[in-house]
């Protein structure tokens, strides 16, 4: 019988995907395109947001999106209807945008004449946290009736976001959905997250959404 | 969720790392996953033993050790552990500040592998 031997291997098993979201950032760096992760459970208004925000960014941003569905073409006809670039990626089954899906999607825009890029992620707070798309910046948004109670069942999403949209705030006064209690939770998960409240129904909140995009996409520009 | 791309990229390393050491068959692969992942030991398994049919690694058993969650305490800088459960509620054992940074729990690396 053959003696076992130990091979030391020290390898991470998703360096394919860091290497290739690293690539991903630079190339828009030089582009002076700013690239957003946004991700959230299914039905938390993703496609709603960026409506919004596309509304929201008119004459002051160039904007384009990548729209991942694991089938159906159904958000991308809706952001496409707004006159902006979209670029449709169907993962075809799979759970999340890995920064392989992310290159093909950049590969298909004009990069160099936008200032910003979303991504709308897969709707699902679990997988799409571990997987690095090579965005600049990640959001999440979180939905009045989903619970002020996720942050204790997906603590990876929050802890990796930059900014936390509580959505559907006017559902509030129907619900007993506790926003002090959220905010402690997530900032006890990540203390440089940023909390804004919005409603993408009735347009509150919104403006402070846009005025924060507005300020990074100068702030990333003004990077060499 | 996520485990058969994750399994996938497992048997490529693999597979490479055999290949290098002229390996003949490997018989367990030595993994250090964060408790902060939600991959399922089970899943990654089954995903494994479908997909290294027919190679070098075909039978070849997953060893996961499970690495704690450390947090680093803003305000004194004392390094502690925590449980995923208690994430959305932390509180330096040293000081009592809430909140820090994270400073493992989130791995996913292929430590070793025993092979003949």
């Amino acid at each position: 019988m053959e003696d076992i031997r130990l091979i030391e291997v020290k390898e991470e098993i998703l360096s394919d995907n860091i290497k290739q979201a690293a690539e991903v950032r630079e190339r828009l760096r030089k582009t002076k395109t700013m690239l957003l992760n946004l991700m959230s459970s299914p039905g938390s208004g993703k496609t709603s947001l960026i409506l919004q925000t596309v509304e929201g960014l008119k004459g002051a941003v160039r904007l384009g999106v990548i729209e991942a569905d694991i089938e159906s073409t159904v958000d991308a006809e809706k952001v496409a209807a707004r006159a902006i670039p979209v670029i449709q990626l169907r993962t075809g089954g799979f759970c999340h945008l890995d920064a392989t899906m992310v290159t093909q999607g950049i590969d298909a825009m004009a990069v160099n004449e936008l200032d910003l890029v979303i991504i709308e992620n897969v709707g699902n707070l679990v997988c799409p946290a571990e997987f690095d798309t090579g965005a600049h910046k990640n959001v999440m948004i979180l939905s009045v009736p989903e619970g002020d109670d996720k942050p204790l069942k997906y603590p990876l999403m929050f802890s990796i976001c930059d900014l936390l949209l509580v959505n559907k705030i006017d559902f509030l006064s129907l619900s007993d959905f506790d926003m002090a209690a959220l905010r402690k939770r997530v900032l006890a998960l990540n203390s440089r997250i940023t909390i804004l409240e919005v409603s993408c129904k009735t347009g509150a909140g919104i403006d402070g959404w846009i005025d924060w995009v507005k300020k990074e996409v100068a702030a990333f520009k003004g990077l060499k | 969720m996520h485990e058969l791309p994750i399994t996938e990229s497992i048997l490529k390393i693999v597979l490479k790392h055999a290949e290098m050491n002229s390996v003949r068959k490997v018989m367990a692969i030595h993994l250090q996953v964060g408790k902060l992942s939600d991959l399922e030991d089970d899943w990654i398994q089954r995903y494994f033993d479908y997909l290294s049919k027919g190679t070098v690694a075909e039978g070849a058993k997953l060893k996961i050790e499970r690495m704690p969650m450390m947090v680093r305490c803003h305000a004194c800088s004392t390094s502690y552990e925590v449980e995923k459960a208690r994430m959305g509620d932390l509180v330096c054992p040293a000081c009592g500040e809430k909140g820090g940074t994270l400073l493992s729990g989130r791995e996913y690396t292929i430590k070793e592998m025993e092979v003949q």
